[in-house]
């Protein structure tokens, strides 16, 4: 099986897994999945629980690294450059691609403390300007408005919503060209997961975006571009309206329209 | 066989409220005789230290038999100062071991330093006694407060190895990812926020620590020595609560053996007032703990 090459129009890869495989020990989470993440816009990950979209994740900023068991075939590139090679070091990889997690994930430090680890670890600022450096993540994570009178507070002190945007700042202030989110709303109310979609919709223009999630509403709603994964195989990768509306695969059919997963 | 099944239910549910009845006093006194050995010395000791106890006895030095007036003021820092050394080593080793066997759980050095821990851990006190002896006091031609340190030191280190590494494995999977998602290298991860969010945790082991090596004797009778005088040097015997209240209760002198009642009451007020508080940071850790939960479920 074949997957479907993407188009050549969206040759502008930002992120691009070339026959990426990924096993575990024993389990082969991921077969030779081939995707292009293109520059700018958003990257949905669908598919059924167990079928690899945490994996590719991070497989991305090499979050799995050194773990026991892991063997890794094929490449990722990101600027066309293999984040396997020598000359990458994972820690200014990892600053270059930042990660938010299905569970909001604060340290339990102050609001503001978390903001600037991230930038404080890369040297991107110090004294004063570590503080502006915070705002302007707060600001881009549409958070400034709500916590600016209160950074001094514990994090936890958050409401989860609120959290899940903390952590998405904290990703900002390190300034990265690509955002990857596993899953950032699955633990929160509709309420909250809007806020999350618009600041989405906000971010595409200079971040790369790249998201996991389980609702195909929300995929078709943030999304440009959709990938779906079945297996630890990528099955159909296409513009997000096309692939909604008229999928080639018909596991993709069958997926969308809920007759599985 | 049952006459009827209503007949039958009726005798089960007597039987049952008997026999809970039963297991709820018996849990009750197994509960009062937990307590009434702690109950019983502690009177015991108020009973047979009242006639010494009087601020002399916090601020003299032992006198001789027969002359009446002693304290155990050099018996009071001498502890204070074994417990101070003992935890300068027990505390690093501990901890550094403790984080190691967290973070490095199943290889093959793991399983075996934690082997080791548990061994450690059992051996009697007084083998390592004799070993600090063989390694420091024989060497060195004097018994010194170094010696009693380190040897409560070793005891220690066991006890923080295993209580680290509890504590290390209960911090959250999901902050050491945070962490490293940020580029944070595993080892700056585990010594930042993963230390940090284990501290509390940590603190409470370590008070506990030194509580329970505090009234040890065993290991310094021939480490730390003891005397009579005030000493706070290191590299000279030192006095110890334990071994004065050891000297005083085996001897045959009447107000010795008071002093030696009043001497266990203070090394009891002692480890009673290091459990207090190490439960006050375990409590107040707690309580973050649950405002977290809450804070997360508002949502
Ligand atoms: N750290 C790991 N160790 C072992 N198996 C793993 C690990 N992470 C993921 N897997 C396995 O890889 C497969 C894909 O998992 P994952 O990428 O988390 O799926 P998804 O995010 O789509 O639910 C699953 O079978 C999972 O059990
Ligand atoms: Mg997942």
């Amino acid at each position: 099986m074949t997957a479907p090459l993407q188009d050549a129009s969206l040759a502008d890869a930002h992120v691009r897994l070339d026959a990426w495989s990924v096993w575990f020990a024993s389990t082969h989470a991921l077969d030779a999945v081939s995707l292009v993440v293109p520059r700018g816009g958003v990257t949905a990950l669908i598919g059924p629980s167990g079928c690899g979209k945490s994996t590719v994740l991070r497989s991305i900023n090499r979050l799995d690294d050194g773990q026991a068991g892991l063997r890794v075939t094929g490449r990722i590139l990101l600027d066309n450059v293999d984040i396997h090679d020598a000359s990458i070091d994972p820690a200014s990889l990892r600053r270059r691609i930042g990660m938010v997690f299905q569970r909001s994930n604060p340290f339990r430090r102050s609001i503001l403390e978390n903001v600037v680890y991230g930038p404080r670890l890369h040297g991107l600022a110090t004294g004063d300007a570590l503080a502006a450096v915070a705002e302007r993540a707060l600001r881009r994570a549409a958070l400034w408005e709500e916590v600016k009178d209160r950074l001094g507070e514990p994090a936890t002190s958050l409401s989860g919503g609120q959290q899940q945007r903390l952590c998405i700042a904290r990703a900002l202030a390190n300034e990265p060209d690509v955002l990857l989110l596993d899953e950032p709303t699955s633990a929160l109310d509709p309420g909250a997961t809007q806020r999350i979609e618009e600041l989405l919709y906000d971010l595409r223009t200079d971040v790369t975006i790249v998201i996991v999630t389980h609702n195909l509403q929300q995929a078709a709603r943030v999304s440009d571009h959709t990938a779906f994964l079945l297996d630890g195989r990528l099955v159909e990768v296409d513009a997000t309206r096309r692939l909604f509306t008229s999928p080639r695969d018909p596991r993709t059919e069958a997926y969308i329209t809920g007759r599985f997963g | 066989m049952p006459r009827t099944a209503r007949g039958g239910e009726q005798t089960t549910l007597q039987a049952r409220r008997r026999r809970s009845a039963i297991m709820t006093s018996l849990v009750w006194c197994a509960s009062a005789i937990c307590l009434l050995p702690l109950v019983l010395i502690t009177a015991h000791l108020l009973v047979g230290g009242a006639r010494v106890l009087g601020p002399r006895f916090f601020t003299a030095l032992p006198t001789p038999p027969g002359v009446s007036g002693g304290g155990i003021a050099n018996g009071i820092a001498g502890t204070l100062l074994l417990l101070l050394v003992a935890a300068a080593i027990g505390l690093p080793i501990g901890l550094g071991a403790g984080l190691f066997l967290a973070e490095r759980t199943r290889t093959r050095l793991a399983e075996t330093v934690r082997f080791l821990a548990d061994v450690l851990s059992g051996l009697p006190s007084i083998v390592i006694g004799i070993f600090v002896w063989e390694l420091i006091v024989r060497p060195s031609g004097q018994f010194s407060a170094l010696a009693g340190g380190v040897a409560l030191g070793v005891l220690m280190i066991p006890l923080i190895t295993r209580a680290t590494e509890a504590m290390v494995q209960l911090v959250p999977n999901a902050l050491r990812e945070a962490a490293l998602a940020l580029g944070y290298s595993r080892a700056r991860t585990s010594l930042t926020i993963v230390l940090r969010t284990a501290l509390p945790g940590i603190v409470t082991a370590s008070l506990l620590a030194v509580a329970r090596v505090a009234g040890e004797t065993a290991p310094l009778l021939f480490t730390a020595f003891g005397t009579p005088y005030w000493s706070l040097r290191l590299d000279a015997p030192i006095a110890a609560l334990p071994l004065q209240i050891f000297n005083y209760a085996t001897s045959p002198y009447d107000d010795w053996r008071a002093q030696a009642w009043g001497g266990a009451l203070v090394l009891i007020v002692l480890v009673f007032a290091l459990s207090w508080l190490a439960r006050r940071v375990t409590e107040s850790r707690r309580e973050r703990l649950n405002a977290t939960v809450a804070g997360g479920a508002a949502e």
